[in-house]
């Protein structure tokens, strides 16, 4: 087990709701391995740990591939939040816990939470505008020295 | 000692029946941090990555799976408590 790394390390770059969820499972769930995880959130990830969207994370029809229509019906208006609302209903059914809910799991289970700083001054934002589970705010030296050491490191 | 077919009797049973990845683990993390060495936690389960998952999370966490039952639509995973490291 010594030679296993032990440390979890996710940078958080995407807004969008299907975005969100990898980081979160696998930052659960390293926890519960006993890992060390470190989320640090930064550029449109920012947009899962602010207080005005964490709970209302969208899906982009544009740009996905994998979504059943062409692109450009995904430009008409409507789009992303009927297939937002799709995705939603899916995951209802699976039981698959909200981002909120998925947060406080894994600040339970004690995955750390790091904003970055010059996303944050880019956005106009304070740590006031950040949810509560939010560790602190770093910086990228902060984030190599994490990294560096031991760790898997991931960008999503 | 633990057959296939009946397993042992378990000290908690977390019942994650209908959870997805990452539940069943998360259900199971939450029930060993309040276990103690030698409790068994019997997970129930119907995610299918249930199984491979919670014998990585003993590997990994030093713990040891006695017996998985298959139920006709769950399984039952038993798990005895041998360490309990950082929570």
């Amino acid at each position: 087990m010594s030679e296993k790394r032990n440390k979890l390390v996710i940078i958080c770059s995407k807004g969008s709701l299907d975005m969100a969820y990898p980081p979160l499972m696998l930052a659960t769930t390293g926890a519960a391995m006993g890992m060390e995880v470190h989320l640090y959130f930064t550029f449109w990830g920012v947009n899962m740990i602010t207080k005005k969207t964490v709970d209302s994370l969208k899906i982009s029809p544009v740009g996905n591939p994998a979504l059943p229509m062409p692109n450009i019906l995904g430009m008409l208006p409507g789009m992303t939040s009927m297939l937002t609302s799709m995705m939603q209903k899916k995951m209802d059914k699976i039981k698959m816990p909200s981002i909120p809910e998925m947060i406080k799991t894994a600040k339970e289970s004690g995955v750390k939470f790091h904003a970055c700083s010059p996303t944050l001054d880019m956005m106009g934002l304070k740590r006031e505008d950040l949810i509560p589970e939010v560790d602190d705010i770093i910086g990228a030296a902060t984030y190599l020295d994490l990294a560096s050491e031991d760790a898997i490191t991931l960008f999503i | 000692m633990a057959t296939p077919e009946s397993g042992v009797k378990p000290t908690t049973v977390v019942d994650s029946r209908g959870t997805m990845c990452p539940g069943p683990i998360t259900d199971l993390f939450r029930a060993y941090r309040n276990a103690n060495i030698g409790d068994i936690i019997e997970l129930w389960a119907t995610d299918p990555a249930a199984k491979s998952d919670s014998e990585a999370w003993a590997k990994r966490s030093g713990n040891e799976i006695v017996a998985v039952i298959d139920e006709k639509d769950h399984i039952r995973i038993q798990v005895r408590i041998l360490k309990k490291g950082r929570q």
